[in-house]
């Protein structure tokens, strides 16, 4: 298992290809989601993530504790990103592995939806017309109640 | 009791401060905040609407009603936006 929160960009072949081979023997489904930066109004200069360092990666591993407890996983893995981006960029990714796809796929989407407002980010969007801070959405926090 | 406090994103802008290190005789966070509150202007601002802020306490979110005692960290922050 591992959790990363880095400035720099990742590459997503690189590290799916890392954590397919390292996988133990059995692991059938391997899921990767990854987060790209949108420029959702047009005129978007740069995404600035802001964090909380020592609290961001004490709650992913949280996070993921929650998900080993639902599911029946290999290894998980979460990459998030924090500083300046531009649109198109890759803000994080998460990967799951396990025998069977339907754990995979529903870790990994618990995972996204426990990450999007439990885990210390914040996100501003830098335009023309200045800088905002990006609203929490309540389908974000509605999206926890399902689990 | 000394306690270390932390703001982040628009509450880090409003208050003008990433942190500060406070010294209180607060029992809980809702006493800290009034606390914090009746000191300046731009805390009153910051912490006007409660309802759109959260708190950590020792990098554990929590409630407003939690208590103080023992803790060494408080952050606030707005609604969190990641992935």
């Amino acid at each position: 298992m591992a959790v990363r929160v880095q400035s720099d960009p990742f590459d997503l072949g690189a590290e799916a290809n890392a954590f397919v081979a390292a996988q133990a023997g059995g692991m059938g489904a391997i899921v990767t989601f990854t987060g790209v930066v949108r420029d959702v109004a047009g005129g978007l200069q740069a995404m600035e993530i802001e964090h909380y360092p020592g609290m961001t990666e004490r709650a992913l591993h949280k996070i993921e504790d929650e998900a080993r407890d639902r599911w029946q996983l290999g290894d998980v893995l979460i990459v998030h990103r924090h500083g300046r981006m531009q649109a198109d960029e890759m803000i994080m990714m998460v990967a799951t592995a396990a025998r069977h796809r339907a754990d995979a796929f529903e870790a990994a989407q618990f995972l996204m939806d426990y990450l999007k407002s439990r885990a210390p980010f914040w996100k501003k969007e830098h335009t023309g017309q200045g800088a905002d801070w990006v609203a929490a959405r309540d389908e974000d926090e509605d999206a926890l109640k399902r689990w | 009791m000394t306690i270390d406090i932390l703001y982040f994103a628009w509450v880090r802008e409003r208050i003008g401060l990433p942190r500060e290190t406070v010294e209180t005789q607060a029992a809980t966070v809702a006493q800290l905040v009034e606390e914090l509150r009746a000191r300046e202007d731009r805390y009153e601002v910051a912490f006007a609407d409660l309802s759109a802020l959260r708190v950590a306490v020792d990098q554990d979110l929590a409630e407003f009603d939690a208590p103080l005692d023992g803790v060494r960290e408080v952050a606030f922050f707005p609604p969190m936006t990641g992935g």
